[in-house]
């Protein structure tokens, strides 16, 4: 018998979708109002089906149709998945709201319906990628996703953008492509659609073959698709165009959620198609190893050496993707936890950085080079605040989330001998490297151009400055509360985990 | 000596002498460029620096040494890279469950109930519109959504507000008033229509459906423009009546099937009468949606078209 609160993460996939449709042939400001209450209800109805979850300790499945699973489709939801799925939807309503005067400024006004439209619907694909339980009803929502990524992208019509646009369809679309190859695969294998039947057949096929070759290539497409999909090193490239010249919005949605979504794919993929002993089993974790290892480090030199503050977050993202993948390449549930955990500091972190960088820009007379930034956090202190908080996040300052990370990644890593000592070294050079490009950019700010003068405060153009500044203080309190309760998080990570297996 | 003392003098040694020593401040050893002066701090500043950012020609760019090693190396490593990965692939694919074997995994309960069961559940004579909008109806509202997202993001991208430098550039690369064009589109262009319609109308019947039947409304429609210009065009196929079409079928797809997976879901009766098998109004909701996508369809692929020529409609 379903329960009423069942039926919302459905509701909630389907109220995005519609409101997406319908900003079509509305205003900018109604199609602004519906993406931010559909967001809103979106949150709510998260947080419900979390308590509901939370309360009666059972994942559930939910029948898309008259039919079940494996013939109709169906979406699931453990612990996890309403948790993440309130988490980003808080993310998306902070980061809409803390970049709309952005919003105006970059991008012709016949189009600003437009894009909410896009917003909509990216958030709906991305709620999909969260509850879907059958990894073709995954497929399409990844495209989805990545098409309407595009179109946030490229709504600022200035060169770059289009470029950055182009260059990051061209290679998420080498991803998808190597991604649907690997899915295909595994249908041939197992037979099925379905997560939980797929695995089934995985295992039967493992058991009497053993690790053919077709099982080893699926596992190793699919992580393959999904890690270019999401920037992985070697392919973390487009990431500095691409966040750097879009509206700030936009970036902060890319850099939040959306790397995200496919990442959460890859774990249920790894979780529930092909089982973590299979996956373990395939050494594809080794190589992810590497290549985390190597992201973390290269990215981090490359956000040294930039001199635009927005490109330097950018590659910075490069490094933090890092770290997740180094999470899921221990294997291990602790190992998860930490990367799962990453996640979500990563999605509240650099929203935070990107949203203030843009005022900080502002106040600097839309400047981003880091010369012209020196004394912006006296000229816009709310600002300052969030980057300064963002900043020590990203280094690991006790009390805010990257500090948990980098705790979690490393006392899992003691459950892997062979892995622990480079993780180990790569954590602290990576901190400290961390520490350079981050401290010296707060050093920046807050440092006058002029020790005798006075700076000048800023005042916002004539928008209203206080919802900004309340976007910025819900997302330093959103850091700081998941590192207050880290505990309660990695426990809800934990149980989530062990639902979605 | 003095070249010694010089060279300390240029060293980051000596710089974090004199910061421990409280003498001086780390950010005084920035480079001359990095400091500002207020001057500096205009808005046409950053706007002639982008400039020139965006002003670096690509001539410029391909003529240095480095570039061509390094798209000599990019080139053979790329070969390198699609060769590897194709051997890989064609091994794997030897390696596969064969094709057409009855022992395949692939042939399950799961296809022997789409065929054995199909009509009778679904209504629907053509199995594969049975499949796609019965059973697994929440994919191919995906797939509407794909459609949807291509179109509007087309839009974002070559929408253009103002059209009459867009309208020069169409008169001097398009024929304008081809006598034989416009015979022959006064005849196809009704004849392809009604074979759209045709073919969208009969999907759960025969085979076809939205997405193919949709595909030929739409070029039938770039036939209508090609023929006779935008100026008719525009009076059949405009923004409005593109938003308008779009955005009810799309809606209709939505709370259509969301009605259906609620119900679906919570064991509530449709009353959705399937109708008798074989009648063009039978299989419940699966005639309605094949409407809706070919009408998304359609638009789509005019859209397209339209907006790669010339930016509006």
């Amino acid at each position: 018998m379903m329960l009423w609160w069942q039926n919302l993460p459905f509701l909630s996939i389907f109220l995005m979708i519609l409101s997406s449709i319908v900003s079509l042939s509305l205003s900018f400001k109604a199609a602004r109002n519906i993406c931010v209450i559909s967001l809103g209800t979106v949150l709510t109805m998260s947080v419900i089906t979390f308590c509901g979850v939370y309360v009666s300790k059972e994942s559930f499945v939910y029948k898309m149709g008259h039919f079940p699973a494996p013939w109709g489709n169906e979406i699931r939801s453990g612990l996890l998945e309403p948790f993440l799925a309130s988490i980003f939807a808080i993310i998306m309503l902070l980061a809409v709201l803390g970049g709309m005067k952005h919003i105006r400024n970059d991008i012709e006004s016949k189009k600003l319906n437009l894009y909410f439209l896009t917003t909509d619907l990216l958030f709906a694909s991305i709620l999909a990628l969260i509850y879907t339980n059958d990894i073709f009803t995954g497929y399409v929502f990844l495209e989805i996703c990545t098409i309407t990524t595009c179109g946030i992208l490229m709504i600022r019509q200035i060169g770059r953008t289009t470029l950055a646009a182009v260059r990051y369809m061209i290679i998420s679309l080498l991803g998808s492509g190597i991604f649907l190859i690997g899915i295909t695969l595994m249908y041939d294998i197992s037979g099925y659609l379905l997560m939980e039947n797929m695995r089934e057949g995985i295992a039967k096929a493992i058991e009497t073959d053993g690790m053919t070759l077709p099982t080893v290539m699926s596992i190793v497409l699919v992580s393959l698709g999904l890690s270019i999909k999401c920037g992985l090193f070697p392919f973390h490239f487009w990431m500095s165009d691409t966040y750097g010249y879009a509206t700030p919005s936009s970036s902060a949605i890319l850099s939040g959620i959306v790397s995200k979504g496919y990442i959460i794919l890859l774990l249920k993929i790894y979780y529930r198609v092909i089982g973590i002993e299979t996956v373990a089993q395939s050494h594809i974790q080794d190589i992810l190893f590497v290549f985390g290892l190597a992201g973390i480090i290269v990215g981090s030199v490359n956000a040294i050496r930039e001199n635009d503050i927005f490109r330097m977050i950018a590659f910075s993202s490069a490094a933090q993707i890092g770290y997740i993948f180094v999470g899921f390449s221990l294997g291990t549930q602790a190992g998860f936890t930490a990367a799962v955990f990453q996640i979500l500091s990563h999605a509240v972190t650099k929203p935070l950085l990107f949203i203030s960088a843009s005022m900080l820009s502002d106040a600097s007379g839309g400047s981003k080079k880091f010369s012209d930034l020196m004394g912006s956090a006296l000229r816009s202190k709310i600002a300052g605040i969030g980057f300064t908080a963002g900043a020590l996040s990203m280094v690991g300052i006790p009390f805010l989330s990257g500090f948990v990370t980098k705790i979690l990644i490393g006392t899992a890593s003691f459950e892997s001998p062979s892995k622990m000592m480079p993780i180990l070294v790569v954590l602290a050079i990576s901190t400290v490297l961390n520490a350079v490009y981050y401290l010296r950019t707060v050093v920046r700010i807050y440092h006058p151009r002029d020790l005798n003068k006075k700076e000048p405060k800023y005042s916002n153009d004539g928008y209203s400055s206080s919802v900004f500044s309340a976007v910025i203080v819900c997302f330093v309190a959103l850091n700081l509360s998941i590192g207050f309760f880290s505990d309660f998080v990695t426990d809800i990570i934990r149980t989530g985990l062990s639902m979605l297996a | 000596m003095a070249r010694i003392r010089d060279n300390y003098e240029r060293s980051a040694a000596y710089r974090a002498e004199k910061v421990i020593k409280g003498e001086a401040e780390p950010l005084d050893f920035l480079p001359e460029e990095d400091r500002t002066t207020e001057d500096k701090l205009t808005i046409e500043k950053t706007v002639k620096e982008s400039e020139s950012e965006l002003s670096l020609s690509p001539e410029t760019l391909t003529e240095t040494v480095e570039f061509k090693l390094y798209s000599r190396i990019y080139k053979a490593l790329s070969v390198v890279v699609c060769i590897i990965f194709i051997t890989s692939l064609v091994i794997t694919a030897i390696h596969l469950p064969s094709l057409g074997s009855d022992l395949n995994p692939a042939n399950n309960e799961v296809p022997e109930r789409y065929v054995e069961k199909g009509v009778e559940e679904t209504g629907a004579i053509n199995t594969v519109a049975g499949m796609i909008l019965d059973y697994r109806a929440f994919d191919t509202f995906g797939e509407s959504c794909v459609l949807f997202a291509a179109v509007i993001c087309v839009l974002i991208l070559l929408k253009e507000s103002d059209l009459s430098a867009a309208e020069h550039s169409d008169r001097q690369n398009e024929p304008k008033n081809d006598g034989i064009l416009k015979a022959a589109a006064s005849i196809l262009f009704p004849v392809i229509i009604i074979f759209g319609f045709y073919v969208i109308l009969n999907g759960h019947l025969s085979a076809g459906g939205g997405f193919s039947g949709g595909a030929i409304l739409g070029s039938g429609m770039i036939l209508y423009l090609l023929a006779f210009g935008f100026e008719k065009a525009h009076k059949l196929f405009n923004y409005k009546t593109f938003a308008v079409t779009v955005c009810s079928a799309q809606i209709f797809y939505c709370i259509a099937k969301g009605f259906s997976f609620f119900t679906g879901a919570n064991e509530i009766e449709t009353h959705i009468p399937l109708g008798n098998p074989g009648d063009i109004l039978s299989s419940g909701l699966i005639l309605p949606l094949n409407i809706c996508v070919g009408l998304v369809v359609a638009y789509t692929i005019y859209t397209f078209y339209v907006m790669f020529r010339r930016g509006g409609f």
